[in-house]
């Protein structure tokens, strides 16, 4: 049997975040959601900057990143699912007798999974803008990273799909169950938006997908977004109140 | 603090499922070298005292600690307790072995007490597949691996004979009796009481969230016969209920829940 000594902390953050991306690399499902994620933006990318015509005004870069708006749904919903399938499972039966420490769990859960999205972000918004840039018709000018603007662009599509997969998260947390979850993260997140075009076009700027879209994954900015950085920051506080939230119901709740 | 008086200690337990008390001022020890049966009947409160052992629920009144902490101070919690509350705490998706490498990497346990408990449980050959397509009885295995994966001293497990087929009560039984043996605190609810005959040392026995015995195996069946006459005589699922009123005792006060309809 096992004795635990005195002198001994117990168990930390380091152990949590070391089980949850044991629990990442180890579903099949996460893996091609993934894949998944930088496929589509690749081959979105693709047809879109193929497609591109002659118009030395428009922002090319901001065309070819559109590829990234599937990995965007994609990421998200995993996000939600992470945590919902916890509890729809009864894993977190199992995940909470190893770490009590609620808030501990879910920083760990955070850490891991943004860093996971960051890095597939990243890598899709980067293989869409090469594909796209590839695509692009005989004489049609392409864009280059050495332009700031379009580094830019470019680095925080990446980003943005990072915090709202994050923010996915958060929500999962708050609802637990994925349906409901879901339902919230993709009317929150995304259509919300399509809504808000018609009849309150000032709001659209708000909404994570609109975020992405047209502040974050631009070379120009637009007249009717944020600018860049505040449509990052906006993006930072729509994850941070997520996860605090449901951080702070996880040890309010009985599980 | 006072002193630490059993591994498993619950004391003045009260918990309230809205109108429904789930267990009501509940106070027994669970003590090392033997195996306590935990008895009653369907709904009388085993499962939610349990999972307020373990840290999942709070309680509304009393507490209970693990070698005198609450659950979510220990230090090394799968090294301290190892706990089996329902048939499924896996993601089916992943396969047993990364289940429990992800547990042990959690709880801060070598990684090769995963094909430890793997063997011990007899799942090595099926440690690669998704635990989802797992029977009934190999998803319960891989609990009591998950719950063997920290040799813990105090073992806590509800309902485990649950899915398993004639072979595997056996084995169960001689698992739980081998490892009180070793000195361990082994706490097993159930409601299959011929079971309990054979496997418990200690029994305690509650019935609508309150403690009606906790005694002795032997102690008890010298009173009443049988473990099955003491069961239902202290329960209100037998003539001799608490108001020796079956219909009144079991249906007055209790709302259909959600777990327990
Ligand atoms: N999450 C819950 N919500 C509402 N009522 C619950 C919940 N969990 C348990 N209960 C109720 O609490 C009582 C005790 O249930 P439980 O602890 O599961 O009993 P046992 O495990 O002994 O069958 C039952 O009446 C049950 O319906
Ligand atoms: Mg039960």
């Amino acid at each position: 049997m096992s004795t635990v000594s005195t002198h001994d902390r117990g168990y930390g953050y380091a152990h949590a975040v070391r089980m949850e991306w044991i629990k990442l690399r180890t579903l099949r499902s996460t893996r091609w959601t993934l894949l998944a994620a930088i496929a589509s933006a690749i081959g979105i990318a693709t047809a879109v900057g193929a497609s591109e015509h002659t118009d030395p005004v428009s922002d090319v870069t901001n065309s070819i990143l559109s590829g990234v708006a599937p990995g965007l749904l994609l990421l998200g919903i995993l996000g939600v699912l992470t945590m919902t399938s916890e509890y729809s499972s009864g894993m977190i039966l199992a995940t909470l007798a190893a770490v009590p420490n609620r808030l501990r769990l879910l920083a760990a859960k955070a850490t891991v999974f943004g860093l996971a999205a960051l890095a597939v972000g990243e890598a899709a918004a980067f293989l869409a803008f090469f594909a796209g840039s590839a695509a692009l018709p005989q004489g049609q000018p392409a864009p280059a990273l050495d332009q700031p603007a379009v580094l830019r662009a470019v680095v925080l599509s990446g980003a943005g799909l990072s915090l709202v997969s994050l923010l996915g998260l958060g929500l999962g947390a708050i609802l637990r169950h994925s349906a409901v979850a879901l339902a919230v993260f993709v009317v929150g997140a995304l259509l919300v938006g399509q809504f808000a075009l018609v009849f309150a076009p000032s709001a659209a700027r708000y909404v994570p997908l609109g975020i992405v879209a047209n502040s974050l994954a631009v070379a120009t900015p637009k007249a009717d977004a944020l600018s860049p950085w505040a449509g990052l920051g906006l993006l930072c506080l729509y994850a941070a109140v997520a996860l605090g939230a449901g951080g702070w119901l996880l040890t309010r709740r009985d599980s | 603090m006072d002193h630490i008086t059993a591994p498993i200690e619950v004391h003045g337990l009260t918990k309230r499922h809205g109108h429904v008390i789930a267990v009501d001022a509940l106070s027994f020890d669970v003590q090392p070298g033997r195996v306590t049966g935990f008895l009653g009947p369907n709904g009388a409160g085993k499962s939610t005292t349990m999972r307020i052992v373990v840290g999942l629920d709070r309680p509304d009144n009393g507490g209970t600690r693990i070698n005198g902490m609450p659950y979510n101070r220990l230090r090394w919690p799968l090294r301290e307790v190892g706990a089996l509350l329902e048939t499924k705490a896996f993601h089916p998706g992943r396969s047993a072995r990364g289940h429990l490498g992800a547990l042990a990497a959690g709880g801060g346990i070598p990684r090769r007490r995963v094909e430890e408990v793997l063997d011990l449980v007899g799942l090595t050959n099926a440690a690669g597949r998704r635990a989802g397509t797992f029977s009934l009885g190999m998803a319960q295995r891989l609990g009591i691996a998950a719950a063997m994966l920290g040799d813990p001293g105090v073992l806590l497990l509800d309902e485990p004979a649950n899915g398993l087929d004639p072979v595997g009560i056996r084995w169960l039984r001689d698992l739980l009796r081998s490892l009180a043996a070793e000195g361990r605190a082994v706490l097993v609810s159930s409601h299959l009481i011929g079971e309990m005959a054979l496997t418990a040392d200690q029994v305690v026995v509650i019935d609508n969230g309150r403690l009606r015995a906790d005694t002795t195996l032997a102690a008890l069946t010298a009173e009443h016969g049988s473990l099955e006459n003491a069961f239902l005589t202290l329960t209100t699922n037998g003539e001799g209920g608490r108001d020796g009123d079956r219909d009144q005792a079991t249906d007055v006060g209790r709302i259909p829940t959600r777990r327990n309809p």
